[in-house]
């Protein structure tokens, strides 16, 4: 059995509306009207122990809410969960003891607490004993880089610090599992790559199951091996990363400099088949094209010796302009 | 003791940060001088102007005097709003964190709410002690000041009462709590319950000064056991099987109001909605 399996999960809030302006509040307090938001239909999925998912989606698109049902916060209107075997809001306090979890966006140490009171209580809430407290303390103040900060409170720190603390705080049991929430969001840096960098440690070192949601895909390819794109609380997409960009990435980019204006591609007759012009202005032409369709060479080959060319240049449209097409490909740019 | 860790854990830490608010501490302190200065003038303007009702009193000026100090210095062990931190981590949503600990949430919730009143309590009640207690009489001012408990008995049942009085407002804390977390807002309840509070407690006057018809329905209901049941102790003023019963009050709505937020606990975190993210 899958540690974690996910079966026609579905969860809807109730959401209050009322019109804009003065008249709006005054009839909501006569009457309230409430529209009912479907943030998951059906769905489904399954993890092995070991594994590292990257789960992406636009906005709103229900990876948050599955988090929280995964980590037994949220009870969910139809489907199943199991979790090591367990159903995580019905068995919760088994559950949560086995689990770590980060929100990117909330914090779970004490805002008036020195961060090393905070990792204390929270060794003492979750009864971890104390020697084994110390040592594994000890390593993850090392690998997150938290020595000058223990003895600030939470509310001192800088967001990269507090995010790193934040992390080392969700560890300090040794979960087998671990949920990030969006870990990443408006990190610096050195912040991001050290927080990459724990993830995979903790991955590949110590077995950690990893499930991780971001809007970020530099941490989706740095880190994940699997993953999922959720869009209007549906799964798009359940793929190895290597696929899912083999898929959506198989464009490239060519930009070609030429020595006087850029021509116009109808206007040179080349058998160029799933070629476009994306862009053309002064002596640039940028295009669009598949390599399985017409081979790079070939198409430099033809464009160099129909015009007198400057430079050239091959790239990948960038992976945030990928997705965002993909989300739109299925419809599930944010509602 | 593995399985209590998580909560004392709680209440220490809580505790010990709370009594770092010193100046919140002193300027409590000060305002509740202030009101029991007042109201103890206004007893005793009371208690000379109607010679004969004053002899037939349920209670003595002394006691009066003795009670309201005891209730200043004692304001902060009423649950007079909801837990800020848990409001706040309603309306952030970090809720979501107090549920992902492996210990029962209404306990922790409810040990911090304890730690949380007794810390404001201890600071207060200290200075009240100090001013009240010992400088009143020292600048001999003894008529007017906060006198020791008449008997050794009553002394005792004040120690039993008070911890309970404590755990009945952690109690009631609690449904207060949790209907924040029910409706995302503690401007409402906080409101309400204030003034509930003040009169039923006894904090706005003794409740054994109340008409004698009102007298059973007031000893009855649950803010009795927050304050004036243990000042009534205290005092003297409730002793023998009246003792008993107070403690024994104490007791039942402690029970009662925890059986209750347990039950409607459970229901809210079943349809528990995080904000945000």
């Amino acid at each position: 059995m899958p540690q974690i399996l996910v079966e026609d999960l579905a969860k809807t809030y109730r959401v209050a509306e009322r019109d804009p302006g003065l008249l709006g509040a005054v009839k909501g307090l006569v009457h309230r009207r409430h529209r009912t938001v479907q943030a998951l239909r059906d769905v489904s999925f399954s993890l092995e122990a070991g594994e590292l998912l990257g789960f992406i989606g636009p906005n709103g698109a229900g990876k948050s809410t599955t988090i929280k049902i995964l980590s037994g916060i949220l009870k969910p209107d139809a489907g199943v969960v199991r979790v090591n075997g367990r159903v995580p809001f019905t068995d919760r306090i088994a559950h949560v003891s086995r689990i770590g979890v980060v929100f990117g966006q909330r914090t779970q140490l004490w805002w008036d607490l020195p961060v090393a009171e905070g990792f204390d209580l929270l060794a003492d809430i979750y009864r971890v004993e104390p020697a084994r407290y110390r040592a594994n303390r000890d390593e993850l103040v090392a690998l997150l880089r938290l020595e000058r900060v223990l003895d600030q409170p939470v509310r001192q720190l800088s967001l990269g610090q507090r995010m790193r603390a934040e992390i080392a705080a969700a560890l300090l049991h040794e979960p087998d599992i671990l949920f990030l929430d969006e870990p990443t969001i408006g990190l610096d840096a050195p912040s991001k790559l050290a927080v990459r960098e724990v993830v995979r440690r903790l991955n590949r070192a110590r077995g950690v199951t990893v499930l991780l949601t971001t809007h970020d895909m530099h941490d989706i390819e740095a880190l994940a091996q699997r993953v999922i794109v959720i869009g209007h609380g549906q799964v798009l997409a359940d793929s190895p990363f290597e696929t899912l960009r083999a898929n959506v990435l198989a464009e490239r980019r060519l930009v070609v400099d030429f020595a006087h204006e850029a021509p116009d591609l109808a206007s040179m007759a080349l058998a160029l088949p799933g070629v476009e012009v994306r862009r053309r202005k002064g002596q640039t032409l940028e295009l669009a094209f598949d390599p399985a369709r017409t081979p790079t060479p070939n198409l430099i080959t033809a464009l160099a010796a129909a015009h007198e060319v400057v430079d050239i240049h091959v790239g990948e449209p960038a992976i945030e302009e990928v997705i965002a097409r993909f989300y739109d490909l299925h419809g599930a740019g944010e509602a | 003791m593995d399985a209590a860790r998580p909560y004392l854990a709680a209440f220490s830490s809580r505790f010990l940060l709370m009594l770092q608010y010193r100046a919140a501490a002193i300027a409590g302190f000060a305002t509740q001088c202030w009101w029991g200065g007042i109201k103890v003038m206004i007893y005793a303007a009371f208690f000379a102007a109607a010679p004969g009702a004053a002899a037939a009193s349920p209670m003595t000026l002394a006691q009066v005097i003795t009670y309201t100090w005891l209730a200043q210095a004692l304001l902060a062990l009423t649950p007079w709003s909801a837990d800020p931190e848990v409001a706040l981590s309603v309306r952030t949503g970090s809720v979501a964190y107090d549920r992902l600990r492996p210990v029962d949430t209404y306990s922790l919730w409810y040990v911090r709410g304890a730690a949380w009143m007794a810390s404001r309590a201890v600071p207060r009640a200290a200075l009240m002690v100090l001013g009240a207690g010992l400088v009143l009489p020292l600048i001999g001012l003894s008529d007017w000041a906060w006198k020791p408990p008449p008997t050794l008995a009553a002394a005792a049942a004040f120690a039993v009462s008070l911890p309970l009085a404590l755990a009945l407002s952690s109690a009631f804390l609690m449904i207060v709590n949790i209907i924040v977390a029910a409706t995302l807002t503690d401007r409402g309840v906080n409101v309400l319950f204030n003034s509930l509070i003040i009169v039923f407690s006894g904090n706005l006057l003794p409740l054994a000064l109340y008409p004698d018809w009102a007298q059973t329905a007031l000893l009855m209901q649950p803010f009795a056991g927050m304050m004036d049941i243990p000042l009534r102790l205290y005092v003297g003023q409730l002793s023998g099987t009246g003792a008993l019963a107070g403690l024994g009050l104490q007791v039942f709505w402690t029970s009662a109001l925890i059986l209750l937020g347990r039950w409607a606990m459970a229901r809210v975190m079943r349809r528990l909605e995080v904000q945000g993210g």
